[in-house]
């Protein structure tokens, strides 16, 4: 079969060429590129006390945590975009085993966290929840003391309501100093769960406040502490003393703890 | 796609085409499949920078995204011609955007404003590409001896050695520009890449390839002439119904 004449012809191979037609990048390019080059951070969806979240991370540690909803993957890529301004596509890996562990609510200590968003404040109130054991709470007001801002227990609600890293940084263990568990992100009940998930009792805790109860002390140690310092195992304690206030307890001849420094 | 009128095809109305293999009809023969004009519809989705060396300069990792999703399918596009697989091309691409990342960050806003960017990448896919070819050197040569370029060997269709089996020989069919490309020596395979497939002018060719504008176009147009020999004897070597299908 003779060839078709055209073809001999450069022209047409030129042309031919020019029609050999464009090809499009696989969807895969773009997020290893941006991956490798440190410009976009890889998210899990990870089995948690609360249901499965989403949990993003980056180069500088893990960047944010929201619930993971049926269909929720693009509000939550739209939403870290807006908040950290990059990209965030999902993993191609299984997540870390640190990461899974802290989620699903054994230690986060191993983990790093990207807290650059945020205002040295705000990231001063979460580095001190995360000074808040498992199984204890802390009031709004202790977290505004020990971080030298002691008027800003106000601000101090707003900064850990924002917490990009809910559950890993626990906000959840701050709670009202009338013993109420107060707001959080996913909501107050979600709050309690969390809580009784880590082996703290808020309605126990609940049911001291509304008493008037803000200290407990230690009849034979001559200290008194925060109520759950130690654990909620001491409010049921019968050697423990009640006080209303610091002063209280201090007039009594109670000297703060130095784990919970109660009077900070 | 169907275009009857071009001189470049020969259309025989004796056999219905095969719509299943080749869904555009008869034309994607000759053509690589794969939507067309999706730069057009991208561009027309995302707001364009008016000036990518200057947004770059001014904030490199704000704006390098930008830089991925606008070259993307240039330089994968680019290296899938280059290269014998889409993984390959993926990673020569994903290689190329890596590096050229890391080289912006060492660069002085001034020298970023100063780049011709388009050239720059290209250049950077060539060589993450050479390198490549280098550390695969049995892949490279395996493909040229395939292609049908060499005069001086015999045809490979009556070597019972490189005759290709019956699937391969279907894909070939597909795509057999983009395999007689792929066959010729880098010399002439890059240049005609980039001069008629990704469309540069001959002087960003050159710019690409570090060479001056004379040797640019004397290897164009040898390349031109290896294809066009090339493309021929693949015609002639292909039984009749394979030809006019």
């Amino acid at each position: 079969m003779k060839a078709p004449l055209a073809i001999s012809d450069a022209l047409a191979v030129t042309r031919a060429l020019r029609r050999i037609g464009s090809v499009r990048a696989p969807t895969t390019l773009a997020p290893s590129v941006l991956r490798r080059a440190g410009l976009a951070d890889t998210y899990w969806q990870i089995a948690s006390p609360l249901g499965a979240l989403y949990v993003a991370q980056g180069p500088a540690g893990i960047s944010l945590v929201r619930r993971a909803r049926a269909g929720g993957s693009s509000t939550f890529e739209r939403e870290f975009r807006k908040r950290l301004g990059r990209p965030v596509y999902p993993a191609v890996r299984p997540a870390p085993a640190a990461v899974r562990r802290a989620v699903a609510g054994k230690s986060a200590r191993e983990l790093r966290f990207d807290l650059r968003g945020l205002t040295d404040f705000e990231s001063a109130v979460l580095r001190k929840a995360l000074e808040i054991p498992a199984g204890q709470v802390r009031p709004y007001g202790w977290i505004a003391k020990e971080i030298g801002r002691p008027e800003a227990v106000r601000a101090a609600g707003s900064a850990l309501a924002k917490n990009p890293l809910p559950l890993l940084i626990p906000c959840h263990r701050v709670v009202r100093t009338d013993g109420r568990v107060g707001d959080y992100i996913f909501g107050s009940s979600a709050k309690r769960t969390l809580l009784k998930s880590e082996g703290a009792q808020p309605d126990a805790l609940e049911k001291l406040g509304s008493s008037g109860v803000r200290f407990l002390g230690s009849e034979s140690g001559r200290y008194f502490c925060l109520p759950t310092c130690g654990g909620f195992e001491s409010l049921r304690r019968s050697n423990r003393v009640p006080f209303r206030s610091a002063s209280q307890a201090l007039a009594a001849g109670f000297l703060p703890c130095e784990d919970c420094r109660p009077a900070a | 796609m169907r275009r009857s009128d071009t001189p470049t095809r020969h259309i025989s109305t004796r056999k219905k085409p095969d719509r299943s293999a080749f869904p555009g009809g008869r034309w994607l023969r000759l053509v690589e499949a794969g939507p067309a004009k999706s730069e057009e519809a991208d561009l027309m989705r995302r707001p364009a920078i008016e000036n990518l060396e200057h947004a770059l300069a001014a904030d490199l990792d704000g704006t390098f995204e930008r830089l991925v999703l606008d070259y993307q399918d240039r330089l994968f596009g680019f290296a899938f011609r280059l290269c014998a697989s889409r993984e390959d091309a993926e990673e020569i691409a994903q290689d190329a955007f890596v590096r050229a990342y890391r080289a912006l960050k060492g660069y002085p806003p001034e020298r970023i404003r100063g780049l011709a960017l388009r050239a720059w990448l290209y250049q950077i896919a060539l060589n993450v590409a050479r390198n490549r070819f280098r550390r695969k050197r049995h892949r490279f040569v395996s493909l040229e001896t395939a292609g049908a370029i060499d005069s001086t060997k015999m045809d490979p269709a009556d070597d019972p050695e490189l005759r290709p089996d019956r699937r391969l020989e279907k894909r070939r069919e597909r795509s057999d520009l983009a395999t007689l490309v792929r066959a010729l020596p880098e010399r002439f395979r890059a240049p005609l890449v980039l001069r008629y497939v990704e469309g540069l002018p001959v002087e960003e060719v050159a710019a690409v390839l570090k060479q001056p504008v004379g040797t640019a176009k004397s290897n164009l147009h040898r390349g031109v002439n290896a294809l066009r020999v090339s493309l021929s004897r693949s015609r002639s070597t292909r039984r009749p119904q394979e030809v006019n299908r």
